[in-house]
């Protein structure tokens, strides 16, 4: 019996730089935390427990075509499709080489021309409506491409989320949107965010498929995306899927979690942390040995180390570019 | 109904009076300008008279109490006839004897734009008549008048009907005797040319020195005196040296300097002639700067002698020469023009034997040196030809009075009699 | 040269610039069969296909949203909003996105969106079909608020608008739909976003407005001239941002200045234009800056004696630009 990712025509080299990615989006977010808490970085929104199904789910699109539109904790897939260590810690710090916006957003607000990622604000929600433009823009110019979108749970209850679903429902646009369910909206947890059972629930008011996935199996989430682009290119329309994952860490470094939820259900949590899960994967399957996989884990120890280095010491922008690029 | 008595102005810039006696007590009966109190003001001690006859029914102000002029000091109930209440008399002092049309001042608001173009074309303002609402002078009326050359008195499109505003008539000038110093009209009136009339416009410095002397002739109540001086002793020195002096000096010896100095020696022993009215108190300078007027071809300049106390005659004559350059070379500074403390003005030097200079506002006095003309006069029980010059003072009254300006002329004519071939010019 | 109407000048914008342009499409509620509610957007699907001028469902967020997200990668979406009044459910698509894209990712994406409105009363509209909601979103950077008056400044201003790399919201007053003719040439041309026009000279008071008004302004302009009067008008045409200079310029030229609007006063578009004057011109003016403009009321109402009380009209702006000269 071949493993699962020969089965889903992965290969092993392909399956080893999922892992990879995965584990640099957590060793930078675990890096940011410690700046954070010595006081370097003033604010650390995380990904930690979210990396298998934003990997997964990226793997299956294809890089410099697709267009996305993620959110805040999706430094998993910005990373899977182009973005870099680097570029995460000069985000973190603000500076001016900050690829997304020079320093003038907060970090988790992705933003490259270069890599088809969409720049992204805080009001939640709003990027969904954007995916669908993207779609449509596809549609209009009868190209191939598709766009993904993320958010999380709570998200789904904006009327952005109903709204734009809807348009790319009844215009069968193709729009691949992916909601990444850790359980809680910050503090709220899921029973008070959603009024039915799962968020792939709502897929049927908009005539599309719902498709809920365990986001903790980057090849699951993998499979499942994969499906819904061949669904979006031939014309199929839009995909609904929600990866159930749970979010490790507090929602951001100015979240106390302990106020809303227990350690022990944390502690669970972690038992399951997809990326101790994933490497057990790769090891068992013959992906990669132990000393290689080591070897690997060292150098992105690096290359955070190098991208540390690199931001810490990057100047920050000119105070008088606050006036710039208003207008063309 | 009982009138209110109030503490009378006992003297023009007074603003208060202390009681210092009640004469009357409430029940008392006074008859009409018997007096009532006692008060003592800075000026003049008095005593005040009642206004009305009745009786006393009540004292408001005590004795030793402070009460300021139209304040009240006590109640007097009138007998029988209706009381006419003493309002406290304030001279309405108009500075438009004739009576004005009210629209031409009504609505003194100017606008922005208004105050802009007077400001730039030299306009007095209240020669224009107003077609803006109330009467207002709108952007257009001063534009009008800018371009019929700033005369006449409306400038409205004919379609627009407004009531027509009556210009006040023009009054006579009264020119005194001094050619530089003519006294403005007490009221501001619009004159009409006529034609053949030579219109000459009203420039920044003419306009400066015109408020100049009409704030000094409406603040300082100016009082005037003179004196004969035998200046034959300094006419003849000064014949004397004046070539030699010139020559190793390279100045001109004029007579101006020993007047100069005689006037600052005189001021060291008479200082209230060096000082400034500043309402509540007489502010004596301590430094003596002597203001010079300096005429050019279009205006008077006053440049300033500094410290002038610490000059020998060699010392004015050189400070005269400088200043009076530099005024012809339009070279003052703003140094130069301000903080004088007395002026000293060569009238004589146009011809003039007598003039009443107006005073060089805040300064308390200003003395002219009138031409030196021979003159008969008795001198040792004989008639003699002397060479004679009248010193004119004009002073501030409010500082100054008869007494001390006499001595202090005295004192400069006694010093200028004493010129002679013994005099020390350094 | 054609005489056509405000709403023709429009619709011939919208249509030679999908010509001239495949990137330009159109999208909102009734654009596309129906040919807009007011006919705005007629005829163009016969002529482009539904692909280019899409019926969208009935959410507004999504219209604005959904264009975004096009313009963002490359097209030139006009996004029609039925009637001001119901922009509101996609301010947040507006503001929070697109007036913020440029900035935010700091030059690396652009947003060159085109959000039509029919706005103004006058209609039997009521509340909900009358509002000027232009202030609502001047003095956002990033936004530029246009509102035309005449059929030539429409066709000028609306190819510049679609031609424009960033987010441009054009308010169209519905009054002037069919009431307002003028002439509108055949060749491509168009007006700078941002720069103001004098559409009547004058030396006596200076009158600032845009949109319906401003045609009432002209009016009292020719009554007034009989009476010795002599207004000059100021067409503002970008309501932000504002031409600062032409506004300074046309205050200075006569130091009283009337400025007037449909929409309330409290807020409006007059206040700013009214702070520029008070900034820059203070000692130019002859008279205090005076604004006329609609009550301070939630919006205007629907029996006619009312919505004619809210509104303003030709006999109004000529007393207040009379008042004004006579000062």
């Amino acid at each position: 019996m071949g493993a699962r990712h020969i089965e889903l025509g992965l290969s092993n080299e392909q399956v080893v730089e999922m892992y990879r990615i995965m584990y640099l989006a957590r060793k930078v977010d675990e890096r940011q935390w410690l700046l954070n808490r010595a006081g370097k970085l003033p604010f650390v929104i995380s990904c930690q427990g979210q990396e298998a199904a934003q990997v997964g789910a990226a793997f299956a699109l294809v890089k410099g075509k697709d267009y996305l539109c993620p959110y805040y904790r999706d430094a998993g897939v910005v990373l899977a499709m182009g973005m870099t260590a680097r570029d995460q810690m000069l985000a973190a710090f603000a500076k001016a080489e900050d690829p997304n916006s020079g320093g003038r957003q907060m970090p988790g607000h992705f933003g490259s021309r270069k890599h088809n990622i969409m720049t992204q604000s805080s009001p939640t929600g709003t990027q969904i409506p954007h995916a669908v433009g993207f779609a449509l823009a596809a549609k209009i110019e009868k190209k191939d491409f598709v766009s993904f979108v993320t958010l999380g749970e709570g998200t789904s209850n904006q009327g952005d989320f109903h709204e734009g679903l809807n348009f790319a429902g009844v215009h069968k646009l193709p729009v691949i949107c992916m909601v990444e369910n850790n359980k809680y909206a910050i503090s709220v947890p899921l029973k008070k965010q959603l009024a039915c059972e799962s968020v792939a629930d709502r897929a049927a008011a908009y005539g599309i498929p719902g498709i809920t996935v365990d986001g903790n199996d980057p090849l699951e989430v993998y499979r499942v995306v994969k499906e819904a682009r061949v669904r979006a290119i031939t014309g199929h329309g839009p995909t609904l899927i929600e990866a159930v994952t749970y979010r490790l860490v507090p929602h951001s470094s100015d979240d106390d979690d302990r106020t809303y939820r227990s350690r022990e259900e944390v502690e669970t949590a972690k038992q399951k942390d997809p990326i101790t899960l994933f490497r057990k994967y790769l090891l068992e399957n013959g992906a990669i040995n132990e000393e290689e996989l080591t070897a690997i884990e060292e150098r992105v120890i690096a290359e955070v180390d190098e991208a540390t280095e690199y931001a810490e010491r990057a100047p920050y922008p000119d105070p008088e570019s606050t006036l710039k690029h208003v207008y063309a | 109904m009982a009138t209110k008595i109030l503490m009378p102005q006992l003297g023009e810039s007074v603003t208060e009076g202390t009681i210092t006696k009640w004469l009357v007590k409430v029940g008392d009966k006074v008859k009409k300008y018997d007096p009532i109190c006692e008060v003592i003001t800075d000026k003049v001690n008095a005593e005040v008279p009642s206004s009305v006859s009745g009786t006393v029914t009540e004292i408001i102000a005590q004795e030793d109490e402070t009460v300021p002029v139209g304040g009240p000091i006590c109640y007097i109930e009138e007998e029988g006839s209706e009381a006419s209440a003493p309002a406290k008399e304030l001279a309405e002092t108009s500075l438009n004897p004739v009576s004005a049309a009210p629209s031409t001042h009504t609505n003194q608001r100017y606008s922005p734009a208004v105050l802009k173009l007077a400001n730039e074309h030299q306009i007095d303002l209240s020669q224009i008549t107003g077609t803006g609402l109330g009467g207002r002078v709108t952007r257009k009326d001063i534009l009008a008048f800018i371009e019929k050359g700033g005369t006449g008195a409306t400038a409205t499109e004919p379609s627009i009907q407004r009531e027509a505003v009556q210009p006040v008539q023009p009054e006579q000038v009264q020119p005194t005797v001094s050619p530089t110093r003519s006294v403005p009209a007490p009221a501001p009136s619009i004159s009409s040319s006529m034609p053949g009339d030579i219109e000459i416009p009203v420039t920044p410095i003419r306009k400066a020195i015109a408020n100049r002397m009409l704030t000094s002739k409406h603040e300082a109540p100016h009082a005037w005196t003179m004196i004969e001086v035998d200046v034959t002793g300094l006419v003849q020195y000064r014949n004397q040296i004046k070539d030699d002096f010139k020559k190793k000096e390279g100045v001109n010896l004029t007579f101006l300097p020993f007047f100069i100095k005689a006037v600052v020696d005189a001021i060291k022993e008479y200082p209230i002639l060096n000082s400034q009215w500043a309402g509540d108190r007489i502010i004596q300078k301590k430094e003596i700067n002597i203001s010079i007027a300096v005429a050019t071809d279009e205006a008077l300049f006053v440049p300033v002698i500094k410290n002038a106390d610490e000059k020998n005659i060699l010392g004015l004559a050189r400070a005269i020469d400088d200043l009076a350059r530099r005024t012809r070379e339009g070279k003052l500074t703003q140094e130069d023009i301000t903080g004088g403390t007395f002026t000293v003005n060569n009238t004589g030097s146009f011809g003039s034997v007598l003039s009443m200079p107006i005073i060089n506002y805040p300064q308390a006095a200003i003395l002219s040196i009138e031409a030196i003309v021979k003159r008969p006069v008795i001198y040792n029980n004989m008639i003699a030809i002397r060479d004679m010059v009248n010193l004119c003072l004009s002073l501030d009254h409010r500082i100054l009075d008869g007494l001390v300006c006499g001595r202090f002329l005295q004192s400069i004519k006694e010093k200028i009699e004493s010129i002679g071939p013994d005099t020390k010019l350094i | 040269m054609a005489v056509i109407s405000y709403i023709d000048a429009v619709t011939l914008a919208i249509r030679e610039e999908m010509e001239r342009d495949p990137r330009v499409f159109v999208v909102g509620e009734d654009v596309g069969v129906r040919g807009g509610v007011f006919r705005a957007t007629n005829g163009l699907i016969e002529k482009f296909g539904e692909e280019r001028v899409i019926d969208a469902p009935l959410a507004e967020s999504a219209i604005v949203g959904v264009s975004i997200g096009a313009a963002a990668y490359g097209l030139r979406p006009i996004a029609e909003i039925q009637f001001a009044d119901f922009i509101m459910p996609a301010v947040n698509q507006i503001v929070s996105e697109a007036a913020k894209i440029r900035y935010r990712s700091n030059n690396d994406w652009h947003c060159p969106l085109v959000i039509r409105a029919p706005y103004g009363g006058g209609v039997h509209g009521a509340l909900y079909h009358s509002q000027s909601v232009e202030k609502m979103f001047a003095g956002t950077p990033g936004l530029k608020i246009v509102a035309p008056s005449t059929p030539y400044d429409v066709k000028g201003l609306l190819t510049a608008a679609i031609r424009d790399e960033d987010p441009v919201l054009f308010f169209e007053h519905k009054r002037l739909y069919r009431l307002i003719k003028g002439e509108v040439p055949e060749t491509d041309y168009t007006i700078p976003i941002g720069k103001a026009e004098v559409k009547r000279e004058g030396t006596d008071i200076t009158v600032i407005s845009y949109g319906l008004t401003l045609h009432f302004a002209l009016q009292a302009a020719e009554a007034l001239a009989e009476e010795g009067i002599s207004a000059h008008i100021l067409d503002l045409r970008t309501l932000y941002p504002l031409d600062k200079e032409a506004i300074i310029e046309a205050a200075v030229k006569t130091g009283k200045v009337l400025i007037i609007h449909e929409d309330n006063k409290e807020g409006g578009i007059g206040a700013e234009v009214s702070a520029i004057i008070a900034e820059n011109c203070l000692f130019d003016l002859d008279a205090p800056i005076k604004r006329l403009c609609g009550p301070d009321v939630p919006a205007m109402p629907y029996s006619p004696p009312l919505e004619k009380f809210f509104m303003l009209n030709p006999e109004k702006v000529t007393n207040a630009m009379r008042e004004l000269a006579l000062f």
